[in-house]
């Protein structure tokens, strides 16, 4: 594929992205904007991916290669804390009573 | 394994991203979401180590550990009225990470000048700059949430002006390495005057407008990380990315419109300041000459007891106190002696989009209860007593009613529409805004002063005598 068609489909599903985007969440109720919040917190830790690359490729040379591990460190803790946070919330939210362990 | 295997794998990511989002749209099915996301991001990172061309495995590996531990540790431990600042801090890392790769990848790229094709130069610059701004924006968020450095606006001098000359420069700074002029000083000038103007960003914003900040940079990571995809032709980067930004923008302009007031407005009105200019007529409703009256504990607890439907209003001060186990407790007890309990939710009480419910969901608070602002708007003419906790502009009736209080138009709870009105408040003092509220006047409205859950705790204990 050449660059310029790539670039146009990659603009193509971009702006796709953004009305499929505004479509999914105007349908999530404000009871859940929080997890919303740090549930697409979590989905921008996608930058993981864009992380393992800088820092896997071979380089020429080792700071670009120490940039990219930092950015795998961060990434990952947006993953990892991202998703973990979200479930914590999402188990809070009961239609009915339950037992009360804590509190 | 080829590119177009790995780009095929990355859309089974995508569509469980989707899903993720999708199944938030009811309580029932959210959790499940979050799952398949978890799965999705998985399969990206399985996919992204498998391709031939990675070569430092342990490093990236080791990397991962370390950061993983440290968000698994921080997801973990932090309680529930703290959430706003984790999100803001997880935020700030996907935001710093954005940045990151740029840096390296223009390192990486450009020692041979004009190798890099202006569209990857330009997401280059996009991905640092917003990237950088979210970073170091999320960050202060954190620290004024976390009270490390106070929350109400800091001004100076000249702020406006000194802000856009920097943004300009930035601004600039990145139009020349697109046009071709490859420095490598240009990009580290240009991460570091973004990171600089994140924080000067930040700063003139107040706590009570923190829901619209912490939406806004929930939006720029999710661009920053789009644009990453760009310089990475990586799809899933670009796709996944947007899908949070779309979702950041949405809630911004959400929480903006339940202010009334408009983005801009939000950002650079420094709103809050202490002293402000423009204290706004004597309230329309002439219940300003009225005085406040201050109830006991007992007194309040009565109302209560034989209420037949109490309203709970909470704000930011139920989560200062960390009263809403408290909080649930004395609905428990009204509810064992036949009153019907529910909570009214107004978008931006709180700190971040969701907060109370949040809050309440952790109290084990059935979500049922909880009530949006119009649904429980049309509830209050048939309650007894609405019981106001730590709540304050968001039950204001001057944006009702007096054009010219500085919240005029803001869509509030109507408490005033209920029997009887019972605030609990630290004191006197106005609230973040610092704009009078007619209702503590209101010959209808008692205040019960003291810490929320103390205050709580004592109408308990009176409500168990009563």
């Amino acid at each position: 594929m050449s660059h310029g068609l790539l670039l146009t489909f990659e603009i193509t599903i971009l702006v796709l992205a953004i009305f499929l985007g505004f479509e999914v969440i105007s349908k999530v109720p404000t009871l859940l904007h929080t997890p919303l919040m740090s549930g697409t917190n979590a989905i921008h830790g996608i930058v993981i991916v864009g992380a393992m690359l800088v820092a896997g490729l071979g380089h020429k040379d080792t700071l670009t290669t120490i940039i990219g591990l930092v950015a795998v460190v961060l990434a990952s803790a947006n993953v990892v804390g991202g998703f973990v946070v979200t479930d914590r919330m999402l188990e809070m939210f009961k239609k009915r009573e339950r037992r009360e362990p804590d509190s | 394994m080829s590119r177009d295997v790995t780009n095929l794998l990355y859309l089974i990511t995508i569509v469980t991203f989707i899903l993720a989002l999708r199944f938030l749209s009811h309580p029932t099915t959210a959790r499940r979401g979050n799952w398949i996301g978890a799965v999705g991001m998985l399969v990206a990172i399985v996919v992204t180590f498998s391709q031939n061309a990675i070569v430092s495995y342990w490093e990236i590996a080791v990397g991962m550990v370390i950061g993983g531990a440290f968000g698994a540790v921080a997801a973990r431990r932090v309680q529930m009225t703290a959430m706003p600042q984790m999100v803001a801090l997880f935020n700030g890392v996907g935001g710093g990470a954005a940045a990151l790769i740029s840096l390296a990848e223009f390192h990486n790229l450009a020692p041979d000048p004009g190798s890099l094709k202006t569209d990857i130069s330009a997401s280059i610059m996009l991905s640092a700059i917003i990237g950088s701004i979210s970073f170091a924006g999320s960050m202060i968020a954190f620290a004024k949430l976390q009270e490390l450095i106070r929350g109400r606006p800091i001004v100076y001098p000249l702020q406006q002006p000194v802000n856009a000359l920097l943004f300009a420069a930035v601004l600039a700074a990145g139009i020349a390495i697109a046009a071709g002029s490859e420095q490598q000083w240009l990009i580290w000038a240009l991460i570091t005057g973004a990171a600089l103007f994140g924080v000067l960003f930040v700063l003139p914003i107040g706590g009570a407008d923190m829901p619209v900040v912490i939406s806004l940079l929930n939006a720029f990571t999710g661009l920053a990380a789009a644009a990453t995809g760009f310089e990475l032709e990586n799809n899933v980067l670009i796709v996944s990315g947007m899908l949070v930004g779309a979702s950041g923008t949405f809630l911004t302009m959400m929480m903006g419109r339940a202010m009334n007031r408009s983005v801009a407005n939000v950002l650079f009105g420094a709103f809050g300041q202490l002293a402000p200019a423009a204290a706004g007529g004597a309230a329309a409703d002439g219940s300003t000459d009225g005085q406040v009256r201050s109830a006991s504990a007992e007194d309040v607890a009565v109302m209560l007891a034989y209420a037949s439907k109490v309203v709970f209003v909470p704000g930011y001060g139920m989560a200062v106190a960390q009263a809403q186990h408290d909080v649930r407790a004395l609905a428990d007890l009204l509810e064992s002696r036949g009153v019907e309990v529910s909570y009214a939710i107004h978008p931006v009480a709180g700190r971040m989009p969701g907060h109370m419910n949040v809050l309440l969901a952790e109290a084990n608070v059935p979500y049922p209860q909880l009530k949006e602002m119009d649904e429980a708007n049309s509830e209050f003419s048939r309650t007894d007593v609405a019981l106001v906790i730590g709540a304050n502009d968001v039950v204001n009736p001057d944006a009702r009613n007096n054009a010219g209080s500085p919240i005029y138009g803001m869509p509030i709870l109507n408490v005033d529409q209920a029997q009887q009105v019972v605030v609990l408040k630290r004191s006197m003092n106005p609230g973040f805004a610092g704009i009078d509220n007619p209702l503590f006047l209101n010959p209808k409205t008692v205040m019960l002063f003291g810490d929320a859950k103390e205050s709580v705790d004592k109408l308990a204990a009176s409500v168990k005598a009563a």
